[in-house]
């Protein structure tokens, strides 16, 4: 198993601060969870106590940027999606400020925290802000390199970071590049394609259904916005079935964006898998997993189901 | 700083016959931009007026040839339904031709509807949904004390706008981190876009309710460790020294709130106090009157 990426995203952040003086960090009282803590441990000067007030806190930010600053704000996502949106609407995105987004917590394994905390739609609300880049790892080295990636880009972007350890797909050489989308497992016909760390579970959902004799493709989409629009085309064009499976409802996500493209270039059949326009429960991460269609086996389940109906 | 006179405002008697001219030329501007454009905001960009001659014309440091002057002081419009004014005072400041107000609102145009630093680059902050302004002030205020330099940065809110939420996590948020080179003026002309009726026997100057009255807002600011300083927002000598008092305490740790008491509407007989002119274009007969009221003999017509 590998770090979490809450963990990998402070530590890479001191790595860079070490070199970069204009590096923030600013936290709405959750540095514990966040990790953003390390950073504070290491960088006292240059970490921002906002108190519990996200949307003083991205504002502020928009304001540090303007004077050249890279504030990274951190706390859970949710609450830059939801309680803070508006400041991220008009002080961050439509200034294209170079704010750069901490967002904890995201998916469905937030610690047992349940639907207040739980994010369903982020990635469906940060599509359709116009100039906002959205980046979603699957591992350590994914994360690290988006972090490092994202502190060096100008220009706002929302980094979706999960709370729990999870397998490494990519090896410490992995570089991380905007737009592009990563074949990780050939397939003739299947394509499963998938977001996050929801990814590795995607992946191992694939081997199960190749065990069963279906040949199941993998594709990584890190970087949910801007995206490969033609390369998910081309893809999702070399199978008779494509479907999406993402940490997130099946509305406006993953799911919602393959489907724009795939009907626009060369229709064909496609399954949504993900959260079914619900909140999350509170509960144990292998529980929220099951529950909601994401385990390896539930995947490949439902995928075989369909399969089979022809 | 020196004293600057836009062309065409021929030189007054007393202490401040040219800002006062300014103001007037400024406000005949607001009511013909908007009558010109078919709509916009009449009563708040006609309360601010005063202030925001007396910062441009007077109180900030800044270089309208080099707007992007990294030590100049950072004005945001937190009010940012009142760029009407804040863009007349530009132009006659010299920032763009006074001409391109005839552009305001119109879809291409730099003057957007709301402040946008993007469209207008000699902007400090894009604002207009409400209390977002404050905090980006705040995050500048930071940035340049960080960075060593000298500005200050100065704030426009309305008394309205101190309802939102996001105002008062402001407020909390900036004597933590010692923002003394921050100061919010309160554009306080007492009324809102609709807010509340007056009470039985309620005395007011306008047709509805104050937006804080009943409420301390002085003591709320205090409260939290803000100096206040109260003025009346049309009286030049008041909104000068004003000014220089919190220019003395920037480098200090204690942010400051003027509170400037204004008339909404001021300047224009028809418009003051009334509610109904938050945000209505006048007619071609109203923009007759206003002119003779704004531009007395002597004057060049802007």
């Amino acid at each position: 198993m590998t770090r979490p990426q809450r963990d990998v995203w402070a530590d890479t952040l001191i790595e860079l601060a070490a070199t970069d003086p204009d590096i923030l960090v600013m936290d709405a009282d959750l540095a514990t969870s966040t990790r953003a803590d390390k950073f504070a441990a290491a960088y006292p000067e240059r970490f921002l106590q906002m108190g519990i007030a996200e949307q003083v806190m991205v504002g502020t930010a928009a304001g540090l940027s303007f004077t050249g600053y890279v504030p990274w704000v951190s706390s859970f996502g949710i609450f830059f999606s939801n309680r803070a949106l508006d400041q991220v609407r008009m002080s961050v995105a439509q200034t294209h400020a170079n704010v750069k987004i901490g967002a904890a917590y995201t998916g469905l394994m937030a610690g047992l925290a349940g639907k207040t905390h739980v994010d369903v739609s982020d990635i469906a609300t940060f599509r359709a802000m116009p100039g906002m880049t959205i980046l979603a790892p699957v591992d350590a080295a994914e994360t690290a390199a988006m972090t490092r990636w994202a502190t060096a880009t100008p220009g706002p972007v929302y980094l979706r970071l999960g709370r729990e350890a999870g397998p490494d797909v990519f090896g410490p050489d992995y570089v991380f590049e905007p737009r592009r989308v990563i074949l990780l497992r050939e397939g003739t016909e299947v394509l499963l394609i998938s977001t996050g760390q929801q990814t590795a579970r995607t992946l191992v959902a694939a081997e199960l259904l190749g065990e069963e004799g279906i040949s199941a493709g993998v594709l990584h989409v890190p970087s949910i916005k801007p995206v490969d629009d033609a390369a998910i085309a081309a893809a999702a064009a070399s199978v008779p079935l494509v479907v999406t499976v993402e940490e997130h409802t099946v509305i406006g996500g993953l799911g919602g964006l393959v489907a724009e493209i795939v009907t626009a270039h060369d229709p064909r059949p496609l399954i949504r898998i993900g959260i079914q326009d619900t909140w999350a429960e509170s509960a144990p991460n292998a529980w929220l997993l099951d529950r909601h269609g994401l385990t390896p086996e539930r995947v490949a389940d439902r995928v075989r189901r369909v399969w089979d109906r022809g | 700083m020196g004293e600057v006179v836009a062309p065409g405002i021929p030189p007054g008697t007393g202490p401040y016959a040219d800002l006062e001219a300014l103001a007037r030329r400024g406000r005949l501007h607001v009511i013909e931009t908007v009558a010109h454009s078919g709509a916009g905001h009449i009563g708040g960009p006609l309360s601010a007026m005063d202030l925001l001659v007396a910062l441009y014309f007077r109180v900030l440091r800044i270089r309208p040839d080099e707007p992007d002057w990294p030590e100049r002081d950072r004005f945001v419009l937190s009010k940012g339904h009142s760029s009407v004014a804040l863009y007349t005072v530009m132009a006659m400041r010299g920032y763009f031709p006074v001409e391109e107000l005839q552009t305001f609102d119109r879809g291409d145009s730099r003057l957007q509807g709301h402040p946008d630093m993007l469209a207008l680059p000699c902007l400090d902050a894009s604002t207009g949904s409400l209390g977002q302004g404050f905090s980006v002030g705040l995050g500048i205020a930071m940035g340049t004390r960080r960075r060593g330099l000298p500005p200050h940065t100065f704030v426009m809110l309305g008394d309205g706008e101190a309802q939102e939420g996001q105002v008062w996590e402001t407020v909390h948020v900036a004597p933590r981190h010692g923002a003394g080179n921050l100061t919010a003026i309160v554009d306080w002309n007492g009324m809102q876009q609709y807010g509340w009726a007056l009470r039985e026997g309620e005395e007011h100057s306008g047709n509805r309710r104050d937006p804080w009255a009943g409420i301390d807002l002085r003591g709320a600011f205090e409260a939290f460790g803000w100096k206040v300083l109260e003025i009346d927002g049309h009286d030049f000598g008041q909104i000068l020294a004003a000014c220089d008092e919190v220019r003395a305490g920037t480098a200090g740790t204690v942010p400051t709130a003027i509170l400037a008491h204004t008339v909404k509407g001021r300047g224009i007989s028809f418009t003051e106090g009334r509610s109904e002119w938050h945000a209505r274009p006048a007619t071609l007969d109203e923009a007759a009157v206003a002119r003779a009221e704004l531009a007395p003999a002597g004057e060049d017509a802007p």
